[in-house]
């Protein structure tokens, strides 16, 4: 596809590093999700007691050693290990690299919860009493803790933050590193998003609450977006970084190319704590569809945000058909149906799952579909089974959270 | 506890704390500092293991002497003297 942009403004993606309840690796991770394989399983937590999550297995001492890790946060391991993957995958000669000039921007939901849950848990055993209170809470809690944690591990001495956005979160580190490399900020930007959410209770408790976790005798069958026997959230860690650069500096060193951003967007709904409002979401796709001067029917690849929630998916439903009406090319898809929503790390994750289909013009399915809700009976829905497409040269990622955020990310094949 | 209680308990501590430490070859007479990769936030670890071990209160002005296994010893050894080894 010929691009459009200028060329100190196209941003490109080099490198991509993850863990996902069904992978470690983009490999691993796009084989589950073509076989139809769930990360999804039983899980214990205190107080709450069995539920399902979806658990990570990557290697913790790969980039850290044990005394790192006991420091540090399972945010920031996960966001250490799916960097460090990154740069490698990137083939970055990194030890030429100035630090100086790179950038860490994480998409976290949520940062704080884990640590703050244990140590309220922990001063229980001493009557309360605040002076046996971790001196490590502080530098574990602080929001910007992920992405302070990869810089400290990777020497890194550029510009770090995370960016607290809900759900939207994955999307969301993604554009600020993209507009950073735009802005000059950083030669290299390092985005993308983490949870470590399945190890606080309140996350899963609140959920409950809410009528919104996800209940299944069968694990990898309990998240079902979709569907009308769906019954909530499965709650997952995981993690997604993705090396950017402008195409101009990836071009220069002859880099593979998994995509350009073509167009992004975030806006609110400023309607409710909770309920998603499909005008605002069909606004924001018609936003990056703009930016990125595409029509609807440029669209190849519509991944999806629904979470199994009947609001939520319904919502979304309702927002794609508005955009994408009569289109007979886009296929629909959702990675949550085999993974449990990653909170901060779902948009990120999300969109990986699907850029290898610019190269096998596969779109990857949505599981667990058995009884589809006819509310949710979009054209090109690809249930159950992967769809070989004639053509693949766009994908547009939507990530959506509470609070009404919204974010869309478009990329194109080079 | 006894000394060598104390001994056993503060290597138990580091093994925690430094957990890729090899603390077989620890020169008790020298300083924690010169043979192994110990911080502020280490130092701390320890106060507060102790705190939640035995109740220990160690106060600031007394941190210095942490300095190393055999000064840590002698520090506690009156502290603890009267507190069985669990």
């Amino acid at each position: 596809m010929i691009s459009t942009a200028a060329d100190d403004t196209r941003i490109v993606i080099t490198g991509i590093g993850l863990t996902a309840p069904n992978g470690n690796n983009l490999a691993e991770y796009r084989a589950a999700l073509l076989a139809g394989r769930s990360g999804v399983s039983r899980y214990d937590i205190r107080y709450v007691g069995e539920t399902l999550a979806g658990i990570c297995d990557f290697d913790e001492l790969k980039y850290q050693k044990r005394k790192e890790v006991r420091r540090g946060t399972r945010a920031g391991g996960i966001g250490i290990y799916c960097t460090n993957e990154a740069i490698t995958d990137s083939n970055i000669d990194w030890a030429e690299v100035d630090r100086e000039r790179v950038g860490v921007y994480v998409g976290v939901t949520e940062h704080g919860n884990v640590e703050t849950e244990n140590e309220i848990h922990d001063i229980k055993s001493y009557n309360y009493d605040t002076s046996f209170w971790s001196h490590h809470h502080n530098p574990r809690t602080v929001a910007n803790n992920p992405a302070g944690e990869i810089t400290l591990n990777m020497g890194i001495t550029g510009p770090h933050y995370t960016l607290g956005a809900a759900c939207a979160a994955g999307n969301a580190g993604l554009i600020q590193g993209a507009q950073m490399l735009m802005l000059g900020e950083c030669d290299l930007a390092l985005a993308g998003g983490v949870s470590e959410s399945i190890r606080t209770f309140g996350i899963f408790a609140g959920f409950a609450s809410q009528g919104a976790l996800a209940e299944h005798e069968e694990p990898a069958r309990a998240c079902r977006p979709f569907d009308q026997d769906r019954n909530g959230i499965v709650v997952s860690e995981g993690g997604c970084m993705y090396v950017l650069e402008k195409y101009s500096a990836a071009a220069a060193r002859g880099a593979r190319i998994y995509g350009e951003l073509a167009g992004y967007a975030m806006n609110s709904d400023a309607s409710d704590f909770v309920l998603p409002n499909p005008k605002q979401q069909s606004r924001c796709m018609e936003l990056a569809l703009s930016r990125a001067k595409f029509n609807a029917s440029d669209i190849d690849i519509v991944s999806t945000h629904a979470t199994a929630t009947a609001s939520g998916d319904i919502q979304e439903c309702t927002a794609l058909r508005r955009v994408f009406d009569g289109e007979a090319g886009v296929s629909i898809n959702n990675t949550k149906s085999f993974i449990g929503h990653a909170m901060g790390a779902a948009g990120a994750l999300e969109l990986a799952g699907n850029l290898p289909a610019f190269d096998d013009r596969v779109c990857h399915p949505t599981i667990n579909i058995d009884r589809l809700d006819p509310e949710c009976n979009l054209p090109g829905l690809t249930i159950n089974e992967p769809r070989q497409k004639d053509r693949v040269e766009t994908i547009l990622n939507n990530s959506f959270g509470m609070l009404g955020i919204n974010s869309v990310v478009i990329i194109k094949r080079l | 506890m006894t000394n060598l209680e104390i001994r056993k308990e503060i290597l138990d501590i580091l093994a925690d704390i430094a957990p890729d430490e090899d603390l077989s070859q620890l020169d008790d007479a020298a300083s924690f500092r010169d043979q192994m990769e110990l911080d502020s936030m280490d130092f701390l670890d320890i106060v507060m293991e102790l705190r939640k071990r035995h109740r220990v209160q160690i106060p600031e002005e007394d941190y210095e002497h942490l300095a190393s296994l055999a000064s840590t010893v002698a520090y506690l050894e009156p502290r603890l003297k009267d507190i069985q080894k669990v």
